[in-house]
């Protein structure tokens, strides 16, 4: 039985993986619609292979329930997940996302008005940025109680340092000679911030931004194993992993994974519209 | 470049001291509107006069009103035994009895449960690593690997993986698996995609004309991976490793969170948090900035020597 699920497991790889090979190295792989049937196929592979592999060393579901169990939890729960969704994603991380992602912008057009203070909060900023700022959920889940309001606390402290830092980076990526021109235009702060250095800090501030929508959504499903309602995605994935009801936990995977990635597509879609003129957009 | 960039260091210094100085300031300064309920209702047990003098009626005013009417109380607020904010010499006191003061082996020894999530960061690390090196040259190499796994290791970091964290670790507990790995792996996880990403850049980057040298020396293709791809590649190496080392340490403590460990600066962070030790938790949480920075560090320090040997120092 073991050796003709690996057989077959191998089979399909093979033939995933020989499709792929003519795809990539044909005429046609510069073409849209190639480019992304590529991926497709290789994860659909890989799904097949899981399903199959569960299924024919009937793994137990405890340990890895296949993907069709996953997709039928996901269709029959839709209506918690939903809940869940709203508790963590929408209450927490978003409302956090945008308190943080404010008060870094805020912080960085202010403090760039002094130099001293721009060379201090660089490198401040990035050290910040790199620490587990994740581990503060507990204090602030004491301080702020168990709803949402300490998520977006956590939320906001997490998004802030890479926000702060890319937009006090972006904010003196101008040359001389830019700032010189908006000089003899007689420009003065104010024209010269909203005309030339914010919109030259732009594609700047939407790299951190990007990089704070994954940090937000660990950020609130982390803060949630340290109490919560009884309603949340955190919550959600740690009673079910309690009642090794695994296939509920990869349903709320599932969520998160759409939810991170929309989120983020949603950033870069709004980085297109808003730095246009920028080189890394052109097509 | 070398020397202009210590020298820029030396400017910097100032600045530095000057925000972290502010911050120091502000969280000071916080202390006490943030313990004065706390430091009221205990002041009162102890014999004080308190202004106003029950608990309801002081539940009416902020922290701040209430330090406000009690200016006798705000020394008392520096040294609660369970503040809601422990001012800064208070965590420094508790690092220095459970870092300094402890024998490394114990229990109660910051040292020691440091080690534990420290040895599951660097194991997950090196994994992430080697498959982040592993796939990036995969990926330079086969057009059919590039296309099909990058766009899948892009999208594998939108998707919040810590929440995996509890899950990896039954599933692997269920198979018999505890300890070091579970944590090791989620590690792997947060660290392997700034390899792959600094990597493939990395391998890209000898343009044209350097490949055409080669060519025209007859070099097969292992001597222009060995002898042209992999050193080019270094600077971008440690520019990733930087960015990983420090993802693994998140990652391991964030394992060690939800999934009930008994040692490690996670496990230290929810005992603190489950048993009202606000100390021991701020402690941690400390000894895991200083952690990562050292890991930081360490690479810096690693990154500025191999590639002075190389001869890359000022690119």
């Amino acid at each position: 039985m073991t050796g003709t699920a690996i057989f077959a497991a191998l089979a399909i790889w093979m033939t995933g993986w020989f499709i792929n090979l003519r795809l990539a190295n044909s005429a046609l792989a510069q073409r849209r619609w190639v480019q992304l049937l590529v991926p497709a196929i290789f994860g659909l592979t890989l799904l097949v292979i899981w399903e199959l592999l569960v299924r024919l060393l009937e793994v137990n579901a405890v340990i890895l329930p296949p993907p069709s169990a996953i997709a039928v939890r996901f269709v029959h729960e839709g209506p918690r997940l939903w809940a869940d969704f709203e508790q963590t994603i929408i209450k927490g991380a978003l409302s956090g996302y945008i308190i943080g992602a404010i008060a870094a912008f805020g912080l960085a057009v202010l403090a760039d008005r002094s130099d001293f203070l721009t060379r201090g909060i660089l490198p401040v900023g990035g050290f910040m940025a790199a620490l587990p700022i994740v581990g503060t959920a507990p204090i602030f889940v004491k301080w702020l109680g168990s709803d949402w309001q300490s998520k977006a606390a956590v939320v906001g402290v997490m998004v802030f340092f890479p926000i702060l830092v890319n937009t006090v980076a972006g904010l003196r990526a101008t040359t001389a000679m830019q700032r010189d021109l908006m000089r003899t235009y007689g420009a003065g702060y104010w024209p010269t911030l909203l005309k030339l250095r914010l919109p030259a800090a732009m594609p700047f501030i939407f790299n951190g931004l990007k990089i704070a929508t994954t940090l937000a959504l660990i950020g609130a499903i982390v803060a949630e194993f340290f109490g919560s309602p009884t309603v949340g995605m955190g919550f959600r994935i740690s009673t079910s992993v309690g009642q090794l009801a695994l296939d509920m936990v990869w349903a709320e995977i599932v969520v998160a994974a759409i939810a991170g990635s929309a989120f983020y597509g949603a950033m870069a879609w709004i980085e297109g519209r808003v730095t246009f003129w920028h080189p890394s957009q052109r097509k | 470049m070398l020397g202009r960039s210590g020298g820029l260091r030396l400017k910097s210094i100032l600045p530095v001291l000057t925000v972290i100085g502010a911050i120091l300031m502000i969280w000071v300064v916080a202390v006490v509107p943030m313990n004065m309920h706390l430091t009221a209702d205990q002041a009162q047990r102890d014999g004080f006069a308190v202004t106003p003098d029950t608990p309801m009626a002081r539940q009416d005013y902020s922290g701040l009103g209430l330090s406000l009417r009690n200016p006798s109380l705000v020394g008392l607020t520096y040294v609660q035994e369970r503040p809601r904010l422990p001012s800064p010499h208070q965590v420094a006191v508790e690092m220095w009895k459970t870092i300094v003061m402890q024998r490394v082996t114990s229990k109660r020894s910051l040292v020691y449960h440091g080690w534990v999530t420290l040895s599951a960061t660097l194991l997950g690390f090196a994994m992430g690593t080697t498959l982040g090196i592993t796939l990036a040259v995969g990926i330079v190499y086969s057009r059919a690997m590039d296309m099909s796994v990058m766009p899948w290791a892009i999208a594998s970091q939108t998707i919040p993986i810590l929440a995996l964290a509890p899950m990896i670790i039954v599933m692997l507990g269920a198979i018999g698996i505890h300890g070091l790995l579970p944590k090791s792996i989620i590690s792997a996880y947060l660290s392997f995609f700034p390899v792959v990403v600094g990597m493939v850049k990395g391998l890209r980057s000898p343009d044209g004309m350097q490949l055409d040298l080669l060519r025209t020396y007859y070099a097969s293709a292992a001597q222009g991976f060995w002898k042209l791809r992999l050193p080019a590649s270094v600077p971008y190496l440690f520019a990733s490793l930087k960015i990983g080392i420090s993802a693994s340490l998140v990652g391991a403590i964030v394992a060690e969170l939800p999934t009930g460990a008994r040692a490690g600066f996670g496990a230290r962070m929810l005992v603190g948090d489950q048993y009202g030790q606000p100390l021991v938790t701020w402690a941690a949480l400390f000894a895991a900035a200083i952690t990562a920075a050292g890991l930081v560090g360490l690479f810096s320090l690693l990154e500025r020597l191999t590639l002075r040997r190389m001869g890359m120092a000022g690119t």
